[in-house]
């Protein structure tokens, strides 16, 4: 009965691509910029207008950059990571305000506190298309050199901060 | 109360479907008739139960109950009263009802059209039509029951999608699920042909009509649903290659495979194996497709909320169906036998070559659909397949099918020779050919795909004509025309129309892909446009509201030559509940064209429009040639053979199955 | 779903429409020839030609064309821009495909992890009817060779065929 074997045999092997595929997520979008260079950006910060942030004044030290939205819900939910996580020092966060206006970014940092070192002010989002944000919240992680190392999409939790960020940053705090 | 009561129903229903699955099936094995009679009684029951659960259901949505979860979400007090019931379908867990409910339509329908059958073949197809319902009722109660509370109640719902706020949408479901479900009607024969190891001409004879009418439900429901994408989305797409729009292609490409298949074992007892595995696949696609649209394993526009439980039971219900099927497959059909032969060119290897053509066409679709999933679960990477991979492989695939679809009919069976068949249809060829070379010159530009389209629906035309002639001159000696004409057996008028059809949505396709004009321009109030001859006047925009809705109605006069055309009326809606924005085109159908208005954004600060206009030459085509083809499905279900030959075979019980046509001698 | 700062903008941008069109309505209309969306059509048709190849990433499956989304308002944008700044269009996929990999394709790139997708379908075409050719002649002579069979018999060399260690090698 060889051949009528076939289609089951074909069958099995699309169960276990089926299977497998019930755990993958199609939303969650690798980056294509991993390892790669952060892409240079210049912009005002959300504070101070009349001053600059750019990719290079970082060089030479391992951050985070958040990239972030008075207008975005899940933001929210991942603020208190991120401000617990700064106060630890472990990492410099910088953010980056997403399309958003001006006040309303800044009323919201005064309300729900500021992690951030710095804030780059993306009026027009260019930035956040130059680093592929397709949904916000997203946290890069950029090495001494300017080269992006790790991508969460979405809410930063808890979790992904122990075992994933914190572990990356002490690894590429050792690199040279 | 009534959700309680639904609820019950339910339970009741599975309690029934596993009686109706297992007694009758155990029976036949025997050959006990008290457990085979079984079946017909607990197939009415389960539907009995079914139909009163989505009677409650449907109550539910009706009274507002916001206290059922289902209601809460996909209803709201504002929504009117038909769109409260379609509300009913449009979600997962009330989908699975009807999903349900049609199932048990059609085991009923079995049960009333199987008296003629040996009891034995009866007890079995609805035996295993009640073990897909306890897979269904099962899935149901246990992972998405319609009926769950919310508490504390809400205070009002959610509302329906509003793009599902609309009349396609109250059809589309439950034709494509009648298609769906359908199916399975063959699939159970096919089954119950292999536990009973009889796998013959009759075999065929009886799955015909079930097979035909699912089809022509699926076709109609597709059809619908493109057409509900064409006017609903605003810009006049009509087909996608959506991942839920492939999961009811894909059925529908095999589906047309296996009724040609069936036609051919009735007819010459051959291809039986083949058969079996396209009415297997048929139904197994159709299950596939369930699975791909809840389970969330591919992003869709269709795809309902998901959840990775239902997504494990699905997969679970797949396994079991599909793979114990194809396990009896290659346990029993190796035994089926050859059959009638026949040569290299002949009827039958045309229709077996459109059939291997089909499939390879089902299986591309089918690639390109799961493809993305293959790369991501082995951790290749993310890739998207979209439109212009479908049209580059999908074409090429085709296009060789509508080729053979217009010679099949005039191979004798058995053996021919293509020279003897170029000679009978060179000159169908010709008008073909020189047409299609010549008439987009006639329409403007010539392209190869134009060409290319035009001439294989002209060759339809021209070889169905011929056909039609050869038929009415035929046997010259018997009667008048008219009464040749009436000698026409259904069948044969049925496959006609359904070619027809077909070549009716080629050109539509052909022509409204080649020759489609648009137009995207800011108006105000007096302004005209003006698009293929014809004059668009923007005489302004009013407010008015909806049910649920808010709406900006534009009201644009068309005239072409000064003379009057239509007034059209395109609106951008906001729906309040949801929040969301839609735009609803307005249209002027047409014999050979049809205008296309929909309004973009109002532009700030003034008070202009975006508006886009199309000009859509013979997009309707699309659709008529699926209605023809749906008309050709029903009249060749309703051939006279089948019921004489239930007639006949009433009469002198036990049936034997008619025997298969002697082998070519 | 858009966010809800885009709900209210487009509410915003209705309202206000809306009121203009009444407080108009009293006024002579003025009639001419309706200007064109785009201050350059012919630059816009290449616009949504490319964008109708591009994946939004933030909805279901929507092309950036057909999207309304933020995300695929900015992308449109920024072909426009690279467009009108004489870049090409494979420049501009590029582009894309640097930021958000080879998922904004809804054409699949060539290469080795697509290889199956683009040749899978003319592999299983030609495959299939070469098979098909063969069976048909294989049965042809069979069928010949039974000619001065009975049925009885042609039964039992059909089952023969089908069971027998020949017709299982011949099927592989």
């Amino acid at each position: 009965m060889g051949r009528y074997l076939i289609p089951l045999g074909l069958f099995v092997v699309l169960v276990g691509f089926l299977a497998v595929g019930l755990n993958l997520n199609p939303r969650e979008l690798p980056s294509p910029l991993i390892d790669k260079p952060a892409p240079a950006f210049k912009v005002p910060q959300l504070h101070a207008l009349d001053k600059t942030i750019a990719r290079d004044d970082l060089k030479g030290k391992v951050w985070l950059l958040n990239v972030w939205a008075s207008w975005c819900v899940s933001c929210r939910q991942e603020h208190p990571v991120l401000v617990e996580l700064a106060k630890s020092n472990a990492v410099p966060i910088y953010g980056l305000n997403y399309k958003d206006q001006r006040e309303a970014g800044l009323a919201w940092l005064n309300q729900h506190g500021n992690p951030y070192v710095i804030s780059a002010f993306d009026q027009d989002g260019r930035v956040g298309i130059d680093f592929g944000v397709y949904g916000v919240p997203e946290t890069f992680l950029i090495d001494k050199n300017g080269i992006i190392r790790y991508k969460h999409t979405g809410p930063v939790t808890p979790d992904a901060v122990q075992n994933l960020i914190l572990p990356k940053v002490k690894e590429l705090n050792a690199a040279s | 109360m009534i959700p309680e009561l639904g609820s019950f129903s339910l339970a009741l229903a599975l309690a029934l479907a596993l009686v109706q699955g297992i007694l009758p099936i155990v029976g036949a094995a025997r050959g006990d008739a008290r457990l085979m009679g079984v079946a017909r009684p607990a197939a009415h029951g389960q539907f009995v139960f079914v139909a009163l659960a989505f009677a409650c259901q449907i109550a539910g949505f009706v009274n507002n109950d916001f206290s059922v979860l289902n209601v809460a979400t996909n209803s709201n007090s504002a929504l009117p009263l038909e769109y409260r019931v379609a509300a009913s379908w449009g979600s997962h867990e009330g989908s699975l009802l009807l999903w349900a409910l049609m199932l048990n339509g059609w085991t009923v329908a079995v049960t009333v059209f199987s008296r003629h059958l040996p009891e034995q073949v009866a007890a079995r197809v609805v035996g295993v039509m009640g073990l897909i319902g306890v897979g269904f009722l099962a899935f149901m109660l246990i992972t998405s029951n319609p009926f769950d509370r919310l508490l504390p109640a809400a205070a009002d719902g959610r509302d329906l999608n509003p793009l599902l706020q609309d009349p396609g949408m109250v059809f589309h479901p439950p034709m494509l699920y009648m298609g769906y479900v359908g199916f399975s009607v063959a699939f159970a024969f096919s089954i119950a042909a292999l536990l009973g190891g009889q796998l013959d001409a009759a075999w065929a004879r009886w799955s015909r009509p079930w097979t035909t009418v699912a089809w022509v439900s699926l076709t109609l429901g597709i059809c619908l649903g493109s057409y509900w994408a064409y006017y609903e989305l605003g810009w006049g797409g009509w087909w996608f290659w959506d991942p839920v729009e492939n999961a009811s292609f894909l059925p529908w490409l095999v589906g047309t495979a296996l009724m040609h298949s069936l036609a051919v074992t009735e007819k010459r007892g051959t291809f039986k194996s083949w058969t079996v595995l396209l009415a297997i696949s048929a139904f197994s696609l159709s299950l596939l497709g369930t699975f791909l649209v809840r389970s969330g394993v591919l992003t869709s526009v269709h795809a309902f909320a998901t959840d990775p439980r239902r997504g494990v039971f699905i997969l679970g219900l797949l396994v079991l169906v599909i793979g114990g099927s194809l396990l009896l497959f290659a346990w029993r059909a190796p035994k089926v036998g050859l059959g009638g032969s026949f040569g290299v060119v002949s009827r039958e290897s045309a229709l077996l070559t459109n059939n291997a053509l089909l499939s390879v066409a089902a299986a591309s679709v089918l690639l390109g659909t799961l493809y993305p999933l293959f790369l991501d679960a082995l951790k290749l990477g993310k890739i998207s397949v979209g439109p212009p991979y479908f049209d580059a492989v999908f074409v090429p695939l085709m296009t060789p099918v509508l080729f053979l679809m217009a010679i099949a009919p005039f191979a004798r069976w058995k053996n021919d020779t293509v020279p003897a068949l170029a000679v009978r249809l060179r000159w169908a060829f010709g008008v073909a050919l020189v047409s299609a070379l010549l008439l987009p010159l006639a329409l403007g530009a010539w392209s190869p795909m134009v060409a290319l389209g035009l001439f294989l629906s002209l060759w339809i035309f021209a070889t169905s004509a011929q056909h039609l002639y050869l038929r009415l001159r035929g046997k010259a000696a018997e009667g008048t025309a008219g009464s040749r004409l009436r000698a026409i057996p259904g069948g044969w008028w049925g496959m006609w129309l359904a070619h027809i059809g077909i070549g009716v949505t080629v050109i539509g396709i052909t022509l409204v892909k080649g020759y489609e004009q648009n137009l995207d321009v800011k108006m105000t109030t007096g302004d005209t446009a003006h698009l293929a001859g014809y004059t668009f006047k923007f005489m302004g925009v009013s407010e008015r509201n909806g049910p649920n809705f808010v709406a900006a109605s534009a009201l644009i006069e068309v005239t072409r030559d000064g003379k009057p055309v239509a007034m059209m009326k395109p609106e951008k809606r906001m729906y309040k509940v949801q929040q969301m924005p839609m735009t609803e085109g307005a249209i002027d159908p047409g014999f050979t064209r049809d205008l296309y208005i929909s309004m973009g954004e109002p532009l700030p600060g003034t008070e202009a429009w975006i508006v886009r206009i199309f000009y859509k030459p013979f997009v309707g085509w699309i659709w008529w040639g699926a209605i023809f083809m749906g008309i050709g499905g029903l009249i060749a279900a309703a051939d006279k053979r089948y019921r004489k030959l239930a007639e006949r075979a009433a009469t002198r019980r036990p049936a034997t199955p008619a025997a298969a046509p002697a082998p070519a001698r | 779903m858009p966010r809800p700062d885009t709900f209210s903008r487009l509410l915003r941008q209705f309202a206000q429409a809306l009121l203009f069109a009444f407080m108009l309505a009293g006024l002579p209309a003025h009639a001419g020839e309706a200007a064109p969306a785009a201050d350059d059509p012919v630059l816009e048709k290449r616009v949504t030609e490319l964008s109708e190849l591009l994946r939004c990433l933030v909805c279901q499956n929507q092309t950036i064309a057909d999207s309304h989304a933020d995300l695929a308002i900015d992308l449109k944008k920024q072909i426009r821009e690279k467009l009108e700044a004489g870049e090409s269009d494979k420049q501009i996929v590029d582009y894309m495909v640097a930021r958000y990999g080879d998922f904004v394709l809804y054409k699949p790139p060539v290469k080795a992890t697509t290889m199956i997708l683009w040749i899978g379908p003319f592999v299983l075409l030609a495959g299939g009817l070469s098979l098909l050719f063969f069976k048909l002649r294989k049965r042809m002579r069979q069928a010949q060779a039974g000619e001065t069979l009975t049925d009885d018999e042609q039964r039992q060399a059909a089952a023969l065929l089908q069971d027998g260690p020949g017709g299982k090698g011949a099927a592989r």
